[in-house]
């Protein structure tokens, strides 16, 4: 423990210490004076006008709500040109329509503006708006079948909230209520319940962040969707990562609710999803779809109950845990039917995706340490044949799901 | 504009009625209460009928049929409503063997106009605007058109009319690059309602970018003499011609992001231009209409009027109508003809006229006649 703090305060009277401060201000200020420098001079030399070629504008539009009530649509549009954008006109089906901006003007460069459009919409029919510039360029939104976007009421949410808990809640409780019956495993089923939890885990990894990037790929190119999901996932895996292992990795309890917390994120993004259907009416959600979510759902419950087999947890710990893992579907249920802007649900999704990654480098490292940290032993029938039913049942379930 | 301004008071929403005078409502109304006919059924794909029942009545919405906003008339350079009575008559002089020689000058230029309210097109015009001046000419005559090409392609005038092929304005015959000039001569034959436009390649793009107008060739009552009075009543300038309202109303439409479909359709291009300043006609005048169709694109235009009947002459070239007591006719591009109609024994009031595709008419080809006891 000497040594090195030795070596430190050699180091520290080698360099004399109050010149060093105002060198290194200088060597801060000097790269930023000049790139200051360089922006001005961009500007007021115009150096880019050897460009202009005679070429309009680069323009974009992304709608991101899309709003159906009583009074017509209302879009949020945000722009992305290259200069300021102006909407001139609006169509509705190819015929211009009266219709106000909500800030009125031209549209910076990420901004975003309501347009409503008093248009007399009809029920379950598909209506398609187009933006004309004031350059004549034109942007369509597909609305695919009109149906009224669900309002912020009581009865809604309640109605949002009990469908969540279903395809969220109760499958995770069915899930735990296996619980008793498995707490008598040996060793060869708990390794097998372990490995299924890992192959059900990535199954999940695989399903967000494809829907990770759909979402991304429908929002602002401003936002630059596949960078955020990206960005985001690594970010939740390694804060995740982090704070799990501040005392060593986390096993049992600990364990179990990284497990609830991971398949809870994947779950908002479920959740997100039925919601956003609901509000574009692009899915009659029928009972069997909604049965196809829930059975899908089961085996999360007996994942997040395997690392806790050998420990007697109280029942309120169990209800934490499915809130903890089926909650967020509820929501999500709430955010998507509200339409929000698909950039938040990648980002949602992809903290969701990393969330998971991390849980299964937990629990692929806690089924090392069981087996004596001889990975060699991962490949016993067991494991594999946990693997192989933990993706096998996701997969078969999911294509009572996907449309 | 009074009476137009209330009956619209009475069916928009008074939040969204920008500008006076939007009297497109009349078919929006319509519009609007056949969608909401159609609303009322329910159930709709697994959406449950509790569930549909629940909807609000989204069907409430009154939104008006109409370009928001208005067109900078001053800064295009030319107003539609003007437009409608405005003959370039050109200059006259007498050729040595006593003939009248007329002699138009007429410049090709890039301009921006601006075709609905906010919406630029960058055009291709004759003496900078959109359709080119209305040449109005009498049969007979000897025609001298000074073409200069001002624009940044090489451009021509083609006439629809007798002409000889070193006179047809097509390449080899009549094209003019840029900064160069050429001389169009012919006589003006037959009479009738014609037009010209550009014919350099590719001719697509050169007409829909604008490079077109209107040609009208009054008859000679002279050579006439069995349909003497008719002749008389076309013939600008006469005392019998006084007696008529007359318009030039060249269709035409707009591809603003050129992917070979229009956005904007028109007559004497401003979208709406008319539906939100109808076009004041007189009860007791007879009312004459040279309709000439330009759009590119679609294969058919066509031009319906409301509450009324009209006689039509295919290309005008006839002294008797070719098509009688009609409500509608269809043109092909580059057809036109002479409507005539009088509203003597109607009430005064709006009435409506548009082309029957109705996706034209939504996108802005469609107008009014305010029809009133007397034009002050």
């Amino acid at each position: 423990m000497n040594e090195p703090q030795a070596a430190e305060e050699l180091e520290a009277r080698a360099v004399p210490a109050p010149s060093f401060g105002r060198l290194n201000l200088v060597w801060i200020l000097a790269p930023l004076a000049i790139l200051a420098a360089a922006i001005w001079w961009l500007f007021s030399a115009d150096l880019l006008a050897g460009f202009n070629n005679g070429a309009p504008p680069v323009e974009n539009l992304t709608v991101e709500r899309t709003i159906l009530d009583e009074s017509g649509m209302h879009l949020l549009v945000r722009a992305g040109g290259s200069q300021p954008m102006r909407i001139a006109q609006v169509q509705v089906d190819s015929a211009y329509w009266q219709f106000e901006q909500e800030p009125a003007g031209p549209i910076g460069r990420g901004d975003a503006a309501w347009i409503h459009l008093p248009y007399p919409w009809v029920l379950g029919e598909a209506h398609r708006v187009t933006f004309v510039t004031n350059t004549g360029a034109i942007f369509d939104h597909e609305v695919p079948v009109a149906v009224a976007t669900p309002a912020v009421t009581s009865t809604n949410l309640l109605s949002q909230a009990a469908l969540g808990a279903f395809v969220g809640v109760l499958p995770i409780v069915v899930g735990l209520m296996f619980y008793p019956a498995l707490r008598d495993a040996g060793p060869l089923v708990m390794d097998f319940l372990l490995a299924m939890t890992i192959g059900l885990l990535g199954f999940l990894i695989v399903d967000t962040a494809e829907d990770a990037f759909e979402f991304a790929g429908e929002a602002a190119a401003i936002f630059q969707g596949p960078a955020l999901v990206v960005l985001a996932a690594a970010t939740s895996f390694l804060l995740l990562t982090a704070v799990s292992r501040r005392r060593g990795s986390p096993t049992g309890l600990a364990l179990a609710t990284y497990i609830a917390l991971g398949i809870g994120l994947h779950n908002l993004g479920e959740g997100l999803a039925i919601g956003a259907a609901f509000a574009a009416g692009a899915a009659g959600l029928g009972s069997f779809l909604v049965l196809g979510f829930t059975l899908h759902n089961i085996t999360e419950g007996i994942g997040i109950a395997a690392p806790i087999l050998k420990s007697r947890p109280p029942l309120r710990i169990f209800a934490a845990l499915a809130l903890l893992a089926g909650g967020p579907a509820v929501v999500g249920m709430w955010l998507g039917s509200l339409a929000y802007a698909p950039q938040w649900s990648a980002l949602a999704l992809a903290i969701g995706a990393g969330a998971i990654l991390q849980v299964i480098i937990e629990v692929g490292a806690f089924l090392v340490r069981r087996r004596g940290a001889r990975t060699s032993t991962l490949w016993s029938p067991s494991i594999l044949a946990g693997l192989g039913c933990g993706v096998g049942f996701m997969y078969a379930t999911a294509m009572l799901v996907k449309i | 504009m009074d009476e137009t301004a209330l009956w619209l008071q009475q069916r928009l929403d008074r939040r969204l009625l920008l500008t006076g005078g939007l009297a497109a409502a009349g078919g929006t109304v319509a519009l609007a209460g056949g969608a909401r006919g159609q609303a009322s059924h329910t159930g709709h794909g697994s959406v449950t009928a509790s569930a549909a029942a629940r909807q609000p009545e989204h069907g409430d919405a009154h939104g008006a049929m109409i370009t928001v906003g208005e067109v900078d008339n001053a800064r295009n350079g030319f107003d539609p409503v003007q437009m409608l009575a405005e003959w370039e008559t050109g200059t006259v002089s007498s050729l040595p063997d006593g003939r009248t020689l007329r002699t138009f000058e007429i410049a090709a230029e890039d301009k921006e106009i601006e075709i609905a309210p906010g919406i630029m097109f960058p055009a291709w015009t004759y003496n900078g605007r959109v359709p080119g001046p209305t040449l109005r000419a009498t049969e007979g005559e000897r025609l001298r058109i000074v073409f200069e090409n001002n624009g940044s392609h090489p451009h021509s005038m083609h006439f629809h009319g007798i002409h000889t092929a070193r006179m047809d304005g097509v390449p080899g015959a009549g094209l003019v690059d840029p900064g160069e000039e050429y001389v169009y001569e012919f006589d003006a034959r037959p009479f009738g309602c014609h037009l010209y436009h550009c014919h350099a390649l590719p001719l697509k793009r050169h007409i829909q970018k604008g490079m077109y107008g209107a040609f009208i060739v009054d008859p000679d009552p002279a050579r006439h003499p069995e349909y003497e009075a008719i002749a008389r009543s076309r013939l600008l300038g006469s005392p019998e011609n006084a007696g008529w309202q007359e318009f030039v109303m060249v269709m035409n439409a707009f591809d603003t992001n050129f992917d070979n479909e229009n956005e904007v359709y028109a007559v004497n291009t401003v979208a709406h231009a008319y539906a939100k300043k109808p076009i004041r006609v007189a009860k007791d005048k007879p009312i004459r209409i040279y309709l000439v169709n330009v759009v590119e694109f679609d294969p058919i235009n066509s031009f319906h009027l409301h509450g009324n009947f009209f006689n039509y002459y295919n290309q005008g070239t006839t002294l008797t109508p070719t098509l009688s007591t009609v409500d509608l006719i269809t043109q092909c591009q580059a057809e036109r003809g002479i409507l005539e109609f009088h509203f003597k024994e109607h009430e005064a009031g709006l009435y409506m006229f548009h082309a029957h595709q109705s996706e034209f008419t939504e996108l802005g080809w469609m107008g009014m006649f305010d029809v009133v006891e007397a034009v002050s």
